[in-house]
């Protein structure tokens, strides 16, 4: 990692190179670590220490984008005449406006000192807690733990300067029993001291052990408690499949036509807020806007969508510090998705439920029809029979193909505790109760 | 470079590796991408660093670092051997390398243009021209294109005395176009969805693709598709289009081989595979008589094609499913032993801060001998399913269900009304086992974005397929309120 005032200098430095109209410099410093393990053991280890450069030049409305992960002169020259040279060959987009100029940008900690010193020891030791505890019941387990620090720097011509420096811990187990028994655990947090690998490690053996010789339940509509990790998974396809001002600007998005409408239950409000420790904070977004806390579905009704500069200015509207790093077609993203929670204590949410069944997470979801919301995937690591609002028998897993603001609209009750998830982005996500969820498929 | 890899083994090996290897790795990658008739990104990377892995204690250790030079490879060296020390704590089998002969030489990917020297203007003049057509249809709301183009320069260096160097280039396009309507959303894409159509080639293979001649097609079929029929529910024989059949390959096929995934390195993960180690040479049924399946990185163009896998071992081809029959897995020099073989060449790593693992190659389905129109012209009832909409498979590669862009039924061996949201779904040996023709119509598709492993990996992986027919096969899944 670079101190605010070498990176200042770096990212001025580039700048200085660059005849541009107007540029941007996004800088990103990363060291990652990750220790893998199957079978009990450790199979791969690894650390990966990098630095990339991206820079953004605008000759009018023409754009380039050109990157490089060395930091010499020759090649920061070289990446700014690769930008300007791209800008030039291109046609006009009277769309863009320009970049974001500078704001002010409150300040925020995503940083743990613990995160950043932990090493490999530290890891191994964590994986032993959990692999002992699988092999004391003759399980196997497998799962990877990753530490992170990265620097995100973002520096412009109009004055922007932004820096950031946010730590990363992920952990997750799958334990596995005889008997097609199979239990799962995550924890994400910027602060790896956070973590308690013994309940970690009983959360995924306990489930595995009670997931072992699984029945097979008919397919059809079912009552369903989702719990957090499946909750989390479901919103983050959500917000893929049109929670974006560029996906409501194509008219392709299930919010058109719907805002200020009921699209969910009333007890359902889904935000993003990247100021929330919860999650994993970071003040501003990667064009170095400020962010803004946005409720995207606020008591059931749709309320708003993330923007960008670009997606701002084209529709005359607040930019609201949403910005992927560029060059990015996806559009601006809610990166502190989050869901609030409910007043329900695990008990109440199976309360009620004469037969349901319940989810620990969800694999290999992908999106069927974006306008209805329409995803499908499969159960895995504890599926559950509810009977009598007691979970009776595991289920082998199911294939299902379900409306995500079906299950929202039919949420019954939501859990007072939140765990932050990550699948392919980080998710604070309650469990949840729903009146409403489709299998429509049995695996073998 | 080679000074870096020696200093870095010699390192390795002082601080008691009993393996080790180093690779150097810089790819350089230019993406276009338009939208309705502008330029919506432009971006050229350039991305280099280094890695040492090795084996210390018996047990792996990696480390990679973007700078470039003897203390820094020392270091990495240096650190690459405590990670090992590390992950020895938890213990676990000693891994066994299979045998490999000292390997020297170079490798070059056959191109008869480079794309890098090919002028932007005339790449973004190519997709613009392309988008313009697709925007002449009343109805396209959305048109976009894509180009993207890699050239990754490797040095393999190994403790065994191995020394290879690589230039891979990929080039690959395609054109989207989407209709919206109400509550509705279509899109029909060419050559191919999810990315692009790519191989290991040159400038020449978007060339021949002739993007802007099917811009009005696939921007007709995607207005159409607006207020086409609902694709129905029910159990019938349907046809899949090339495309759509290398994605069934890649998904059913593909992984369920990696034996690394076979062996539960990926449990964690994204899951294990059905294709178990007592089912090789057990004569297990894979699929029916028309299925034969190889796994080949000397596939001329193919997106998996290369001289030497990331271990050093030189590519080649494996049978893996004959005649129906299993026969085969992708292996690395780790895995290999533990089934008493040797690897057969398919690791990968996309990038020099990433560790090498298992992937799929060239991964291909045997052309047949039927022709698609004499193939419809021979099925009574049935759909035919063109180009992938949407993939998921369960986490050990048995449950599939799969969406399509655009269907037509098949009445009485012609194809009838055209069909929208299509679906379907299967078991997976079950469902090659159903197969009962395969066509001519043999392209090898690239798959430019495969995920796996913990970092991510994204790999290009290749699939020889063609038309195929599929019988009793579950279609029209889930509620569409009609």
């Amino acid at each position: 990692m670079l101190e605010e005032n070498e990176v200042r200098t770096l990212l001025e430095k580039v700048l200085g190179f660059s005849k541009a109209t107007q540029t941007e410099v996004l800088f990103f410093g990363t060291d990652r670590s990750l220790t893998r393990f199957a079978n009990s053991y450790i199979h791969q280890n690894v650390a990966e220490t990098n630095t990339a450069v991206s820079v953004r030049a605008v000759l009018g409305n023409r754009i380039g984008v050109a990157s490089t992960n060395k930091i010499d002169d020759d090649s920061l020259r070289d990446v700014v005449n690769r930008a300007v040279a791209i800008a030039s060959v291109q046609p006009e987009n009277p769309e863009f406006k320009s970049l974001p100029g500078p704001q002010p940008i409150t300040l925020v900690n995503g940083y743990s000192a613990g995160t950043a010193a932990f090493g490999p020891e530290e890891r191994a030791n964590g994986v032993k807690i959990i692999v002992d505890r699988a092999v004391a019941k003759g399980y196997e387990s497998a799962g990877a733990f990753e530490t992170a620090v990265q620097q995100v720097v973002v520096a412009n011509s109009l004055g922007v300067f932004a820096n950031h420096i946010g730590t990363e811990a992920e952990l997750h187990a799958v334990v596995m029993a005889d008997a097609g028994g199979s239990g799962y655990a995550q924890r994400v947090s910027m602060d790896v001291g956070a973590f308690d690998f013994e309940a970690l490690a009983t959360e995924a053996v306990e489930k595995a052990a009670k997931s072992r010789n699984p029945i097979e339940a008919p397919i059809g509509e079912y009552r369903v408690v989702l719990d957090s990790y499946a909750v989390g998974e479901m919103l983050q396809y959500l917000a893929f499949m049109g929670l974006s001002a560029q996906a409501v600007q194509e008219e392709r998005s299930f919010m058109n036509g719907h805002f200020g409408e009921k699209i969910a239950a009333e007890s359902v409000t889904i935000y993003d807020d990247a100021f929330d420790p919860e999650g994993l904070p970071m003040g501003f977004d990667f064009e170095g806007a400020p962010k803004h806390r946005l409720a995207l579905i606020d008591q059931g009704v749709a309320h708003a969508v993330p923007y960008d500069s670009f997606t701002a200015n084209r529709e005359g509207k607040e930019n609201t510090g949403h910005a992927l790093p560029s060059p990015n077609t996806f559009g601006p993203y809610p990166a502190n998705l989050m869901m609030a929670a409910g007043a329900a204590s695990r008990e109440d949410l199976f309360k009620g439920i004469e037969r349901g069944v319940y989810v620990t997470r969800f694999h290999y979801c992908n999106v069927v029809h974006p306008v209805r919301t329409l995803f499908t995937g499969m159960t895995r690591d504890g599926t559950f029979l509810i009977e009598h609002g007691e979970l009776t028998r595991p289920l082998k897993n199911f294939r299902f193909t379900q409306s995500i603001l079906e299950t929202l609209t039919a949420a019954e009750a939501i859990s007072k505790q939140r765990i932050q998830v990550r699948d392919y982005t980080t998710v604070v996500a309650p469990a949840l109760r729903s009146g409403k969820f489709n299998f429509t498929g049995l695996t073998q | 470079m080679q000074d870096l890899a020696n200093t870095a083994l010699n390192i390795a090996l002082q601080l008691g590796a009993s393996y080790a290897d180093v690779r150097v790795m810089e790819r350089t990658v230019e993406s276009i991408s338009v939208k309705n008739g502008r330029v919506e990104a432009l971006s050229s990377s350039v991305d280099s660093g280094f890695n040492v892995r090795v084996i210390v204690n018996g047990a792996w250790g990696f480390a990679s670092s973007a700078r470039m030079d003897l203390k820094e490879a020392q270091k990495i060296a240096d650190q690459a051997v405590g990670i090992a020390k590390a992950s020895a704590l938890v213990g676990g089998k000693l891994p066994r390398l299979s045998p490999l002969p000292p390997q020297r030489g170079s490798y070059v990917t056959s191109i008869k243009r480079d794309p890098f020297s090919v002028p932007l203007e005339e790449k973004v003049g190519l997709l613009l021209k392309a988008d313009e057509t697709m925007r002449s249809v009343k109805g396209v709301n959305i048109a976009t294109g894509n180009m993207e183009f890699g050239r990754e320069r490797k040095l393999f260096a190994s403790s065994e005395g191995s020394l290879i160097e690589q230039t891979l280039y990929d080039s690959g396009a395609a054109i989207v176009a989407e209709a919206v309507g109400d509550g509705e959303i279509q899109q029909r894409s060419y050559p191919n969805s999810f990315g692009r159509q790519a191989g290991t080639a040159g400038y020449e293979f978007v060339e021949a693709m002739n993007l802007p001649e099917h811009g009005q097609r696939i921007g007709e079929e995607a207005v159409k598709l607006l207020t086409a029929k609902q694709c129905p529910s029910g159990t019938m024989t349907i046809i899949l289009d090339g495309p759509q059949t290398a994605l069934q390959v890649h998904e059913s096929c593909g992984h369920p081989i990696e034996l690394d995934r076979v062996m539960g390195m990926e449990a964690g993960f994204v899951g294990k595979s059905f294709l178990t180690i007592d089912k090789l040479g057990a004569n297990f049924r894979y699929g029916s008589d028309a299925v034969s399946i190889v796994a080949d990185a000397t596939t001329p163009g193919g997106l998996g094609t290369f001289g030497w896998d990331d271990e050093g071992v030189p590519a080649q081809r494996t049978d893996i499913v004959k005649n129906g029959v299993f026969s085969g897995y992708l292996m690395s020099r780790d895995t290999a032993p533990e089934l008493g073989l040797s690897s057969n060449g398919c690791v990968r790593a996309d990038g020099w801060n990433r560790l090498p693992m298992i992937r799929m190659t060239n991964v291909s389905l045997l052309p047949g001998t039927w022709k698609l129109e004499d193939l419809i012209a021979n099925t009574d009832e049935g759909l035919y399913l063109c180009t992938n909409r949407s993939w998921s498979i369960d986490d050990r590669r048995l449950n599939f269900q799969f969406g399509t862009e655009i269907g037509w039924e098949i009445k009485n061996g012609k194809l009838g009304a055209m069909l929208k949201n299509c679906t379907y779904t299967g078991i997976t040996p079950q469902f090659w086992g159903s197969c009962d023709a395969v066509c001519d119509d043999w392209v090898v598709w690239g798959t430019p974005n495969c995920g796996k492993g913990e970092p991510m990996q994204v790999m290009r992986t290749g699939h020889g397929a063609a038309s195929a027919r599929f019988r009793n096969v579950q279609v029209g899944v889930g509620n569409w309120g009609q």
